[in-house]
C-alpha cells in the first residue's frame, strides 16, 4: 500500500459525528481492515470528534480539522484538531472517569481512544485548541 | 423513535436501535427517563440487540439510567450487546452496576 492522505473540515455540530467517523472508516477501507478494526477506528474517531464539539467548542460552533494518513507499513494516522478552549491539564484529562462534562458523560473518551488504537497523543494549549493523534496498525483480513 | 418501550409485570423493557453517540443519546435518554419516572419499574432492561454502533455516550446512557433506577429501588439489566458494544462497555467496568447479558431477550413485544 502506498502512502495516501485525506483531509476534511466539518462544523462542530453533533449531527456530523456520525458522518465524520464513517468518512474516516471508509477511507481506511483501502487497507482491507477487519470488521473489528473498522469498529475500533469508528469508535476512537467518534470520541475525538465528540470532544471537540462537547468540550472544545462548548459554547460556540467552530471547525474540526481531520486528516487521515495511510502509512506504507499498513497503519493509519488520524489527526483531529479543534481551535477551541484547550485543556488545562492533559494528564488529568486522560485519567479514566475524569470529566468536566456533567452527568451524561462517563469520562471514558480518552480511555476508549487509548485502548482502541495503538497510540494516542494529545497536544493542547489553553484558549488555542486541542490536537488528538490516533495511530493504528491495520493487520487486515488478508494477512 | 430510536427507543421502543414496553412495561409489563413491573419490568420496563427498552429496545434501543441504531447508532448511540452524543448526538443520538439525548432523545433516547429523555424517552427512557420519562418511562422510568412514570412506571417506576422494579427492573429496567435495556436491550441493545438492534444497536449498530456505540461510543462512550452509550456508557453515559447506562450509568445515568442506573442512578435513576436506583433512586426508585429498581435494578438495571443490559442485554443484547454486540462484540463491539461489549468491548466499549467493558472499559467502564459496568458489570459492577448493571447485570450484563450478552444475548437479547426473546420477545414478541417489539
Ligand atoms: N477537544 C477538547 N477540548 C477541550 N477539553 C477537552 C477536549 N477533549 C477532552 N477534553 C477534556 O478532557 C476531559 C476528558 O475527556 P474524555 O473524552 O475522556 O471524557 P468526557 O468527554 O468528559 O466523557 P465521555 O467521553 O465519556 O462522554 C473532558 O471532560 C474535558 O474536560
Ligand atoms: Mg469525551
Amino acid at each position: 500500500m502506498t502512502a495516501n492522505e485525506f483531509k476534511m473540515t466539518v462544523d462542530s455540530r453533533s449531527v456530523n459525528e456520525s458522518f465524520a467517523r464513517t468518512a474516516v472508516a471508509a477511507f481506511t477501507a483501502q487497507l482491507d481492515p477487519t470488521v473489528e478494526e473498522i469498529n475500533d477506528i469508528k469508535t476512537a474517531v467518534s470520541e475525538a470528534v465528540t470532544n471537540c464539539i462537547v468540550h472544545g467548542y462548548k459554547n460556540s460552533v467552530g471547525k474540526i480539522f481531520i486528516t487521515v494518513k495511510i502509512k506504507d507499513d499498513n497503519a493509519v494516522l488520524i489527526t483531529i484538531k479543534d481551535r477551541g478552549i484547550g485543556i488545562e491539564d492533559i494528564k488529568k484529562a486522560r485519567e479514566p472517569l475524569f470529566t468536566t462534562g456533567g452527568a451524561d458523560r462517563a469520562g471514558l473518551g480518552f480511555s476508549v481512544m487509548e485502548s482502541f488504537t495503538d497510540k494516542l497523543t494529545v497536544r493542547s494549549s489553553l484558549g488555542r485548541g486541542t490536537t488528538v493523534t490516533l495511530y493504528k496498525r491495520i493487520l487486515g483480513r488478508s494477512k | 423513535m430510536s427507543v421502543k418501550t414496553d412495561f409489563q409485570d413491573e419490568v420496563l423493557y427498552c429496545f434501543l436501535s441504531g447508532e448511540i453517540d452524543h448526538h443520538s443519546a439525548l432523545p433516547m435518554r429523555l424517552e427512557i427517563d420519562d418511562k422510568i419516572e412514570i412506571s417506576r419499574p422494579k427492573e429496567t432492561i435495556l436491550d441493545f440487540t438492534d444497536v449498530t454502533f456505540m461510543d462512550s455516550s452509550g456508557i453515559g446512557l447506562v450509568m445515568g439510567r442506573y442512578k435513576l433506577c436506583k433512586s426508585f429501588d429498581g435494578t438495571l439489566t443490559v442485554c443484547g450487546l454486540s462484540d463491539s458494544s461489549y468491548k466499549v462497555m467493558k472499559l467502564a467496568g459496568l458489570s459492577n452496576i448493571a447485570n450484563i447479558k450478552k444475548g437479547g431477550i426473546k420477545n414478541d413485544r417489539k
